[in-house]
């Protein structure tokens, strides 16, 4: 069955804000061979004008693939059958760079479904901002769920 | 303006350092056994660890990790990493495709493994130092 186009634009409700810990930044920089002091070193960072040890590009996929996996791939309506996705595209549109001490809410919405040769293409969109509303990243993820044997 | 292409090393070591950093424990990333089990050759990498890496050559190019306005990419073609201590290398490399309504620059990026391009599509829009 492809997956229901009345899903298009629906958004779940706000996360419970991500706590960005200094250690979580300097794990994930260290994770991914990033050893450049602004990421590790709070006072490298603040030299560099950053409030604290800032985030490398890629480190919003640890809260937003998260909270959309919960509230939208395992959303029992919608049917996505996770044994059968893959991740097809991957995109972030910055506002401002995340530091530690940041709280940030995700809003999750489905964007987009299109069915093509029995795959199924579902885009989804966290909007990501600090809890008094200011705009951090917009994340888009392209999952594709390939169809059954 | 060119950019001196940027070589990853990318050993299983890594996988299973990444799966703890994000999060993403997907037995595909570190267990040859269910890899096979679901068609694939291998182990292969965290498609996000290697727009990870790609995100290292970018922000090393642009000069600062606040500097990229805009990174995609898609996900093209798995990179197999082997069980030995070499691994397999990732290998980064950009050209300049011009400037945005604002001023920015725009950047082709490029990722392969094995000489095969493990990621289409991929561009990054970079501020101006």
């Amino acid at each position: 069955m492809p997956l229901d186009q009345s899903y298009v634009g629906r958004s779940y409700p706000p996360t419970e804000p991500y706590q960005v810990g200094r250690e979580k930044i300097r794990e994930f920089a260290r994770a991914i061979g990033a050893t450049d002091p602004e990421y590790l070193d709070p006072e490298a960072a603040r030299a560099l004008g950053y409030a604290d040890v800032v985030a490398p590009p890629t480190f919003p996929i640890i809260f937003t693939m998260a909270s959309s996996h919960q509230q939208i791939v395992e959303d029992p309506e919608l049917g996505i059958d996770y044994s059968r996705v893959v991740h097809g595209d991957q995109r972030f549109a910055y506002r401002r760079p995340i530091v530690a001490g940041d709280a940030l809410v995700c809003v999750n919405t489905v964007e987009e479904i299109t069915s093509r040769s029995g795959h199924d293409f579902m885009t989804t969109r966290s909007d990501v901002s600090t809890e008094a509303g200011e705009p951090v990243v917009t994340v888009w993820a392209k999952l594709v769920q390939r169809g059954e044997e | 303006m060119a950019f001196e292409p940027q070589t990853f090393r990318v050993t299983r070591a890594d996988l299973v350092r990444y799966a703890g950093a994000s999060g993403d424990f997907n037995p595909i990333h570190w267990s040859e056994r269910f890899a096979n089990s679901v068609g694939l050759p291998g182990v292969i990498a965290h498609g996000m660890f290697t727009m990870a890496l790609v995100g290292r050559a970018v922000t090393a190019w642009a000069g600062a990790a606040d500097a990229v306005v805009e990174f995609g990419v898609r996900f093209s073609r798995p990179v197999p990493v082997p069980d030995t201590d070499e691994g397999t290398e990732v290998v980064v490399s950009a050209t300049v495709k011009g400037e945005t309504e604002d001023g920015h620059t725009r950047l082709a990026l490029t990722a392969t493994c094995q000489g095969e391009k493990v990621l289409s599509m991929a561009q990054a829009v970079v501020r101006k130092r």
